[in-house]
């Protein structure tokens, strides 16, 4: 079925309004990281400029799991319904988690240069962003090499299941292994100040709210690609 | 007692095909005791005496691991190839069936190539390696590679990309097991007490639990048309 005129209308001015909201959002989010929060109580000043890092990096991670998850969700809601809309989620979710997962990764190593000394170590959270990033490469790389829309969207759906089920085995064992990341809201110093919560929090909320907005065009994308293939057959066949 | 003889029924004829081909295992087995030949090359400059102690225990599972992905492969190109998984999906079984079995054909396959390789590394580089807790961590963690193993397995041998991409959705997923058994054989190989390297095996034992039965409830969905 053909969307429907005015449906798509709707849902057109309904993403204009929600990319306009998480463009405002995002300008606001990094006007408070670079200049509204407050100056982080450290001796060295690459290191408080460093530090205003974290209101992106720990949004930008956050969105990198809770795109893990969606592709999760969408891979057991295809399995359980084949239903094609299920994978088109998970694939969206996961070519934008892949994305963020290399955010998390390239502005860990930025903040980590001049606060630890190093580009990377082999901290817990570090190691397991990156064996969560090659798992999205590999998920997508999977889906390359299968031609088969079905049997794609299928084997899809197993490997973000399994993906899925090894992240927190992943966590303990790396856990087990070793830490050294800063914890945010650890009862000794090192937290955030009331202030900078503000700004953390304000950016988590931007970065979900981004996330939907690119969700939504993304899965828009795939549906006018349906559509256009559908008016093709009409035209030639 | 039905369903296992089934499973038996499958590894059995792995078994015998590869007595008859000795494609798999001695392909796997050089394939291990070369990588172990290459890491003294790369080690042997910088390396030396005692500390071959501490870096006998990754060496061991990279070449455990490597070999393993090669058995791994074969297991579903070899059916997929000569059209032998039409002929097994026929069979009026439960399809979880040909999971168990191939994952247990593997992991036999697997140990008897480390059984082996285990005395060659002890001659090689004089770490001995005769314990009967490190087979308990053998045993442990190739069960637990092969489970996750097996059903990436079945699924990247029906794709275009085949052997190459086994390794690349394998080894993010399998890193706990890498983990926990490099950790556990080094705990065994400086001599602590089983208790002390408890939570290791612990980890490796709930891996060995959790993915067999993530694949149970997947399987179907990779094999079918």
């Amino acid at each position: 079925m053909l969307w429907d005129g005015k449906m798509k209308r709707q849902s057109d001015t309904l993403l204009f309004v929600l990319t306009a909201l998480s463009a405002i959002l995002m300008l606001v989010a990094l006007y408070l990281a670079l200049a509204g929060a407050p100056e982080a109580n450290l001796k060295s000043e690459t290191g408080r400029y460093a530090q205003r890092i974290i209101y992106f990096h720990v949004a930008t991670a956050w969105v990198g799991f809770l795109a893990f998850l969606v592709t999760f969700v969408g891979g057991v809601g295809y399995l359980r319904t084949q239903a094609p809309k299920w994978d088109i989620v998970a694939l969206s979710s996961a070519e934008i988690g892949t994305v963020f997962m290399l955010g998390v990764l390239v502005s860990g190593s930025i903040w980590a240069r001049p606060s630890w000394g190093v580009w990377w170590v082999w901290d817990e959270r570090l190691t397991i962003s990156l064996i969560q990033f090659f798992v999205y490469v590999g998920y997508l790389m999977l889906r390359g090499s299968v031609e088969d829309p079905a049997r794609r969207a299928r084997f899809a759906a197993v490997y973000g299941i399994v993906a899925f089920v090894s992240v927190p085995i992943n966590f303990i064992a790396i856990r087990m292994w070793r830490t050294q990341h800063p914890l945010m809201f650890g009862s000794e110093g090192g937290g955030l100040s009331p202030n900078m919560m503000f700004t953390f929090f304000f950016s988590l909320i931007a970065f979900t709210v981004w996330y939907v907005t690119i969700m939504w065009h993304r899965i828009r994308l795939e549906r006018l690609r349906d559509d256009v293939e559908r008016l093709k057959q009409r035209i030639v066949g | 007692m039905d369903y296992l003889h089934k499973v038996f029924a499958i590894v059995w004829k792995d078994i015998i095909a590869e007595f008859r081909t000795k494609e798999m295992f001695s392909a796997m087995f050089v394939f291990a005791v070369l990588v172990i030949v290459v890491f003294n090359f790369a080690f042997e400059l910088r390396v030396s005496g005692d500390e071959v102690r501490r870096i006998a225990p990754g060496v061991l599972w990279v070449a455990f691991a490597f070999s393993g992905v090669l058995g791994l492969n074969r297991a579903f190109v070899l059916e997929k190839d000569r059209g032998c998984l039409d002929g097994l999906l026929l069979a009026p079984v439960d399809h979880t069936v040909i999971y168990f079995g191939k994952m247990l054909s593997t992991v036999l396959f697997m140990l008897v190539v480390e059984v082996i390789v285990l005395p060659v590394f002890t001659a090689f580089f004089g770490v001995n390696l005769f314990d009967l807790r490190l087979l308990l961590v053998v045993v442990l963690g190739t069960l637990g590679f092969a489970g996750v193993g097996t059903i990436l397995s079945a699924m990247t041998a029906q794709t275009r990309a085949r052997e190459v991409l086994l390794p690349i959705l394998l080894l993010p997923v399998a890193a706990p097991v890498l983990i926990a058994a490099v950790k556990a054989t080094a705990g065994v190989i400086d001599g602590l007490a089983l208790g002390e390297i408890a939570h290791w095996l612990q980890l490796l034992v709930a891996f060995d639990i959790l993915f067999p039965a993530v694949a149970l409830m997947a399987f179907d969905y990779v094999v079918k048309e």
